[in-house]
This record gives C-alpha cells, structure tokens and sequence, in this order.
C-alpha cells in the first residue's frame, strides 16, 4: 500500500514539475521517510538482504533439505559438496540445513527481544517522563546503576544463572535492553510533555491515559523506532555471542554464533565449518546496520550523522 | 578539583556495592551451588560430603551473613579460594591471568586511538575522496562484526592460508598482532567515525575560517584550531571504549586461546564460581571506575570550559 502510495506520488511530482508547478502532492511523514529510504542504496542493499535471512527464516522447514539435528555418521566432515552444499558436521549433518534453521533463531531472538524490550521499556519510560517526581527519580537510579554494569558481562551472568536456551535469553536480554529504551523515551516525554499541544489538550480535559497515548507517544516514536531497529542486530549480536562462549543456545539448536564456537578448533582441517556461520552473522549484522542508518536518516533527516 | 576527585571515588564505593549485591543477588537467586554444579566435567558429591564442604566455606550460613563476610574479606583483598581450581584462590588467579589481559586490552586500546583518530582526521580532511570513503567502509565493518567473526575470519586468512602469523598462544609478540588488531578493530571503527564527524564540525566553524582568512598556514591552522579542539569530543567516548575491550576481550582470548582473565571468567560462570565470580567483576568494576574518572579528568583539562563543581 505504502509503495503503491509512493509510486503515484513521484508520478504526480512529475507532472506537475513538467507543467511548470513547484506543487508537492499531500504526503506525511511515512510517505516522506519512505521515498527517503529508497533512494539510499545502502539501506535497499541491507533490506534486502534482511528480507532474504527471514525469508530463510520463516520457511526454514520448507527450504532446508535435512532436519537440523539429523546425524549421519557415515557422512560426517564432508566438504561442500552437491548433496550438502555447505559440507557436513563432525556428526554428520547438514550444514545448509543448520544455516538456514540458525537464521530462524538469529531472527527470532532479533525481533522477539526487541519486542520485550519495547514493551518494558515505553511504558516504564513513559510513566518516568509523564508522571516525574519519586517514580522518577527511583527509576533513574536504577538505571544508572543498570549503567554502569557492562551490559555483556550481566547478560552473561544472567544466562549463566538461568542456563542456557531461547527463553532464557529472552529474558537476559529483555532485563538489559529495556534501559535504553527507557531513557530514551523518558527524555522525549519530558520535553514534549511541556509543549502547547499537550497543555491544549489538558485545557480541554483529556485524560493522561488520553494524552500520553495519542499526543505524546505518536510524536515520541520516531527516535523510538530507530533505537529499535538498531536493538535488533544487538539482539542478535548478543545472542551468538553468547552461544559462541557457550552459555546461550545449546545443540543440537543450530544457532551461528554456537556453530562459530564449536567448529572453530577444527578451523585448520574442516574450515568451512566456522566460516560460513561466521559469515552469516557478518552479513546479518552488516544488513542491519546499513538498513539502521537508511532508516534513521529516512526518519529523522534533520539528525546529524 | 581535589574535592571533585575525592567525591568521584567516595561515588565509586556505593557503584561498587550494588554491583557486588546485584551479582550476588542473581548468583544466589537460581537454584544450584558450586558445590554441584552444572559443569560437565562436574564431581557429582554426596549429600554428606556436600554438608561438610559447605560448612568449610560458609556457605551453610545465612546469604546477608555470606555477603557481609564477603564484603570484609574483599576489602582486604581476599577473595577466598576458587570452587572450581580447589588448590589456588582468586587473587592468585587474577594475578596470573589479568596481566595478560591488561597487556592485550592496553595494545588494543592504543591501536584503536592512535589508527581511528589517523582515519578520522585524515577522512575528515579528504571528505568525500578516496581515503574519506575507505573510513566510513571500516568503520561501518568494524562496528557492525562481532569481533569473534572478525577474528575466525583472521585466523583463515591470515594464520592458515597466508601463515603470517601464528594461531593460537601468546609468546611472542607475533603472537599479539591478530588478537590485538581482532580487538581493537570495532573501537578504531567507533574512534574514527566520531573524530571524522567531530573534525567535520569544526572545519566549517568561523573561527576556522577566521584563522585562514588571516593567513595562517594550513599546518598552524590545523594543529592549533582544528586538531585541539576537533579531538576533545573524542575523549568521550574513551570510556565506553574501554568498556567494550574489556569485555571484548572475553571472546577475542577464546578464539587465540590465550591465557587471559576472560577465559577464567566464562568458565567460571558455569561451574558457579562464586568467589571468582564476585571477584572478577568487581575488578572490572574498580578498573572501569578509575577509567573513567580518568578520561573525565583529561576532559576537564583538555576543554578548560568543563568546571568540576
């Protein structure tokens, strides 16, 4: 819909620049940040890579020629080859498959702690902006201290506490992660808060509930949703990170960052084994941030880079 | 000043002891103790012996009990025995592994200030040619790969197919190329991109142009406007900087293997090493705290703007 609206947009531009008329077509910010995003390289690059990997991910069961954890020993460290194409493990399976099932999990984790992450942080972050005084200040202390805590070697003692699997991580990272989120959306409350719609809308007796939810968070997203994107390939990041040390996911889940660990000491005979899983971590983390900054330049193009 | 100084250190206690309690908190909060843990090389012990060995180590007692013997032990830097390693305690062991991690973290801290403020400058002073677009290609790079990729990708090329360097260990200083360059990699990318920007603002600010119009010479005009004031923004962000190699580290040893703190750590973790646990984090607690007391300090003496009270 948006793209349909966008094309005829452009069109009408046309037209009316070829009958002389500097008239622009009614638009909003959507409409805006989209045509924005477009015409950024990069970021289509990055999209469409990142479309790729959830393709990869969502139909995962139906692309991946083996089941993830089908061991054949007979077949085990098998170079890449035309029946596995990107070799077998040292318990046999299939590598292609392990890839494909491992971008489910990236995915997965990516969007899934985002989403935890969203929902603890605005409304925690909201109450603090909105509401101020003691709540405010006991939240911010908190985060503060949450601050100064390096947020990897928490996440880790966490995982380690909890034991390793999806869930947990979920949990490790939701319990960190909100804390950006939080201040972020805080500060733009505090400073919206005072503007003269807002005391407009008060004037005719709209309640908070009513205030916060359709003058303040409609003009608070934007910062919000590009903190988001960005919290993806952290997300991401921090899980195959820690399933690379060991405390994350644990097999016959394939997760990359796991492979990537488990693989890595037989790097000199079988190198195709941590390699290509370092590989999609690489370019999954490279998609997103190309497609982060597209997004953040679309949204926002008064932001200095 | 000296007031500023004493009250930031006063601050470092209170940080330092939420940071121990939290970790306490979550470490004691989840079901199973040092004495059984989940560590597949685990003794598993019976419950008599699990009694004793308890009582030997306290930990029969009451948790606030355990964390105030903990705190006053700690204070005289006695973090008591490690769980999993019976024979040596934990000062012991961050004796011998945190010189090696601190060696690692200086180089690659020195590598990402002196090669991302290079880029940076040099970038920002050839915007848009060549040079600026090969830092704005590494520093999307180093920002956007794990180091733990970068560092598989590193031993590939550079010890396996070429054999430039050695692939694992830390006895010579051809060892510590990969391993610091695989570490420092992501800050230089960070460094950079904010110096680039930092200098950017500053060429086109007036008192640039001022200096120019009066016919200073490009050298002066740069050492002495640009430079000065391009890189004071720069030092702020060395803080988080050494956060992130610190805890950047923890991979980076794993993929060389070298015989650093991170590894004790991680291996630590699992086999609920309490004492080490509470004694490495604590360490980069103190560590992370002067740093960046530090870094506050030089900014306070770079930007004579900056009041400390």
């Amino acid at each position: 819909m948006t793209s349909a609206a966008s094309a005829k947009s452009t069109k009408s531009t046309a037209v009316s620049a070829a009958a002389g008329l500097k008239m622009r077509k009614e638009t909003n910010l959507w409409i805006d940040a989209w045509q924005r995003l477009i015409r950024n390289k990069l970021a289509v690059l990055g999209a469409i890579v990142v479309l790729f990997f959830l393709f990869l991910a969502i139909f995962a069961n139906v692309i991946a020629p083996y089941p993830y954890d089908l061991t054949n020993f007979a077949d085990a460290y098998q170079s890449p080859n035309a029946t596995y194409w990107f070799g077998t493990s040292p318990l046999g399976q299939d590598m292609f498959s392990r890839l494909i099932y491992g971008a489910r999990i990236s995915m997965l984790v990516g969007v899934g702690a985002q989403v935890i992450v969203f929902f603890i942080g605005v409304p925690l972050g909201a109450v603090a902006g909105y509401y101020g005084g003691k709540v405010d200040l006991y939240l911010m202390r908190f985060v503060d201290v949450m601050y100064a805590f390096p947020t990897l070697l928490f996440v880790i003692l966490i995982m380690s506490a909890l034991g390793t699997g999806l869930t947990n991580i979920f949990i490790a990272i939701g319990l960190t992660g909100w804390v950006t989120i939080c201040r972020l959306t805080r500060g733009q409350f505090l400073s919206l808060r005072e503007k003269e719609f807002v005391t407009a809308a008060r004037a005719v007796g709209a309640p908070s509930r009513r205030i916060i939810m359709a003058h303040l968070l409609p003009n608070a997203l934007t910062p919000i949703i590009i903190a988001i994107t960005f919290g993806v390939p952290n997300a991401i990041f921090t899980e195959a990170a820690l399933s690379f040390i060991g405390v994350g996911i644990s097999p016959p889940v394939p997760s990359w960052g796991q492979m990537v660990g488990e693989y890595q000491q037989y790097l000199r005979s079988y190198w195709y084994l941590a390699t290509f899983p370092a590989i999609a971590i690489g370019l999954t983390m490279l998609a997103f941030s190309f497609l982060g900054d597209g997004l953040r330049d679309a949204l926002d193009p008064q932001m200095k880079r | 000043m000296l007031r500023y100084l004493v009250e930031r250190l006063i601050w470092l206690v209170p940080t330092l002891l939420a940071m121990a309690l939290i970790t306490f908190i979550v470490m004691h909060a989840t079901p199973g103790s040092p004495l059984d843990p989940q560590a597949p090389n685990a003794n598993p012990l019976s419950p008599e012996l699990q009694k004793n060995l308890a009582e030997k180590y306290g930990l029969d007692k009451p948790l606030p009990v355990q964390f105030g013997t903990f705190l006053w032990n700690a204070l005289h830097f006695d973090f008591g025995f490690s769980y999993q390693f019976k024979s040596r305690t934990v000062s012991e062991i961050i004796a011998n592994t945190f010189p090696v991690s601190l060696a690692l973290g200086s180089m690659a801290f020195l590598f990402a200030v002196v090669g991302g403020v290079t880029l940076g400058v040099l970038a920002a002073m050839n915007q848009n040619s060549w040079i600026d677009y090969l830092c704005v290609f590494v520093a999307t790079l180093g920002v956007s790969l794990p180091n733990f990729v970068i560092g598989i990708l590193f031993l590939l090329l550079f010890s396996i197919t070429l054999q430039w360097f050695p692939a694992v260990g830390w006895d010579t200083p051809r060892h510590w190329v990969l391993p610091t360059i695989t570490l420092g990699l992501g800050q230089l990318a960070i460094i950079a991109r904010y110096t680039r920007s930092s200098i950017l603002d500053i060429i086109r600010s007036d008192y640039v142009r001022t200096a120019r119009a009066k016919g200073l010479s490009n050298s002066a005009v740069m050492m002495r406007h640009i430079l000065k004031n391009g890189l004071i923004p720069v030092v702020t962000i060395l803080g988080p900087i050494f956060a992130a190699i610190g805890t950047g580290s923890f991979f980076v040893e794993q993929v060389y293997s070298i015989p650093g703190m991170g590894k004790f750590f991680v291996t630590s973790m699992s086999s609920r090493d309490y004492n080490m646990i509470m004694g490495v984090i604590l360490l980069y607690g103190v560590f992370l705290g002067i740093m960046n007391l530090i870094v506050d300090l030089l900014y306070g003496w770079l930007d004579p703007r900056i009041r400390f009270d």
